[in-house]
């Protein structure tokens, strides 16, 4: 039976999206009256694998080959294939980020297996298997009903609270057999140590009101005061101000963090739909009427350059700085 | 070389949506539909690669599972530049049986590059290009910001967690695609939407297949409280109430 698990790790480490995931596969199992195991691909030591214990994972099997140095995602829906037949998997849990929409999706063909992606909350319930997920960019929600005896849900990162739930986790290391990769990297290019803004649970994000990239200081410095990350409009990466992988939005990246702070960002349906999912939304904009305020549960209608410095001393001040 | 952009057709992206009967379809009064955001980036890299004959692309067709309704977004596909189109005359309902009528098409017209985007505006499952791909047994790459096309050879750039790899992959191939593969989409000129009213779309029948999901109902977003404004000679009252009221900071 089981829930089974796939997380992956940044050069050996989980994350806290791992143990959402994992946190989130241990209530289904509990639900469904069964075990949860966990895999991951790559080079992990002992002590890092048993974390994914203390989240609920029963088992943690970790996967190595040659061949899975990088992603390729035949190979990797290959190799958690072979573990979900092997395991009796009913349902895989899997992120929704980058690496789980290139492996759930295929993951779903081969398994003949329904796909719920972009789900937010445990099953409404087991029979028939609902899940609740976004739909129309964020303008609505769906009940999806997966229809096929082994299921696959693809969880938002940052929507699942993690819960301890500690077990003695056995951790199995298996070789496994996959072909040659068909995907040749040739090059990487990677910023490491900085906090990713999908990672973030605080952001804070800079719109057009800002005027000149030159006014971006208080937003970063607030961000780093924050311990969060920056962000910004599309206007404002299409303007170059700012580097493309802060565009927040619908085209952008689609980002879940606890608080979100918009200056100087009107809040047009598609920005909206990047950041509709934080749990709460602060606003600082010039024009009361703009339609940030209709989702924000706190505001300042005001000039952002006014503002902002202030803000950044208040923050400051309560963190002793 | 041979492109293939597969195109969804979905509501204007600043629609207020609203459903009917029970809350368990789309009420599609007064919709403007257009060409899912995405895959008209697709399509504008991929006439972008064909305008440069160094790339040896030689055409780019677009791909279509829909009703006749839906032809107005082929149309506009082919007055932005496609040579071609193809429709599958079928509702999709939903992307493993959209992926699977896709796959038919791949199968019998022969493509090198098919290109999708990362996900549709309007069920958001980012899962038809990786589901086509394993339908046909081929190599997809997802998270796709860039794609050249040098001596016959794709070489792609895609985004990874903090950065961006460079790859390379044999054709025939799934390239799904998100932000950065086009600056802007290309607008359909004049000249265009006379001649994309001549140019063909072939039709296809679907084949049988079943859906694995079935969307039962739909929810409006709940609603959020009100938002509390502050005096903005005094935003340390903001700090103030982020502090006791939701504790994050």
């Amino acid at each position: 039976m089981s829930v089974l698990v796939y997380t992956e790790n940044w050069d050996g480490k989980f994350k806290k999206l791992s143990f959402e995931l994992v946190s989130y596969a241990g209530k289904l199992a509990e639900m469904m009256g069964t075990t949860t195991t966990a895999v991951t691909i790559g080079e992990v030591s002992n002590d890092e694998l048993k974390q994914l214990g203390k989240y609920g994972a029963d088992k943690v099997i970790c996967l190595k080959s040659d061949n899975l140095k990088n992603l390729d995602s035949q190979l990797y829906t290959s190799a958690i294939a072979q573990v979900a037949q092997s395991e009796g998997s009913k349902v895989i849990v899997i992120a929704n980020n980058n690496s789980g929409k290139a492996i759930a999706p295929r993951l779903s063909v081969r398994l003949k297996a329904a796909l719920g992606s972009g789900v937010s909350q445990l099953p409404l319930s087991l029979s028939p298997f609902t899940v609740y997920k976004r739909a129309f960019s964020g303008g609505a929600f769906a009940q999806v009903v997966l229809k096929t005896d082994i299921k696959i849900i693809a969880l938002t990162q940052n929507s699942f609270d993690i819960v301890e739930n500690s077990k003695d986790v056995k951790i199995e290391r298996v070789d496994i057999q996959v072909d040659a990769p068909k995907t040749v990297v040739k090059d990487v290019q990677k910023q490491t140590g900085k906090l990713l803004l999908t990672d973030a649970e605080i952001v804070v994000s800079g719109g057009r009101g800002m005027k000149s990239p030159d006014n971006w200081g208080p937003i970063v410095e607030l961000a780093e005061l924050l311990g969060g990350a920056t962000a910004c409009s599309r206007p404002v990466s299409d303007e170059g101000w700012r580097p493309h992988d802060e565009h927040t939005g619908q085209t952008g990246k689609i980002i879940a963090p606890n608080l979100y702070i918009a200056v100087g960002i009107s809040g047009a349906t598609q920005h909206i739909a990047g950041v509709s999912g934080s749990k709460y939304i602060v606003a600082i904009n010039n024009d009361k009427s703009a339609p940030i305020f209709e989702v924000a549960q706190y505001g300042i209608v005001g000039d952002a350059q006014k503002v902002l410095p202030k803000l950044v001393e208040a923050v400051k001040e309560i963190k002793g700085k | 070389m041979k492109i293939l952009v597969c195109i969804s057709h979905v509501p204007d992206t600043t629609t207020k949506v609203k459903f009917v009967d029970g809350d368990t379809k789309l009420d599609t009064n007064g919709i403007q539909w257009v060409i899912n955001p995405w895959d008209e980036l697709s399509l504008t890299r991929a006439l972008e690669l064909k305008d440069d004959a160094s790339t040896g692309v030689k055409s780019v067709t677009v791909a279509h599972v829909g009703n006749a309704t839906t032809e107005p977004t082929i149309r506009k596909a082919l007055a932005i530049g496609a040579d071609d189109a193809i429709r599958v005359n079928a509702e999709p309902t939903d992307a493993y049986y959209a992926a699977a009528q896709l796959a038919e098409v791949v199968k019998k017209e022969q493509f090198d590059i098919v290109m999708c985007g990362i996900e549709s505006s309007d069920y958001n499952n980012s899962a038809v290009g990786s589901m086509l791909a394993e339908f046909l047994g081929i190599p997809s790459v997802s998270a796709v910001s860039n794609i050249k096309v040098e001596n016959g050879q794709a070489i792609i750039t895609r985004e990874i967690d903090g950065g961006k790899e460079v790859l390379t992959v044999p054709t025939p191939f799934v390239a799904i695609v998100q932000k950065g593969i086009a600056k802007e989409p290309r607008i359909a000129a004049m000249r265009g939407i006379m001649m994309a009213r001549t140019k063909p779309i072939k039709l296809y029948e679907p084949v049988a297949v079943d859906a694995l999901t079935e969307y039962v109902k739909f929810e409006m977003p709940k609603p959020r409280a009100a938002c509390k404004f502050v005096d903005p000679e005094n935003p340390k009252e903001l700090i103030t109430l982020l502090q006791n009221e939701t504790k994050l900071i």
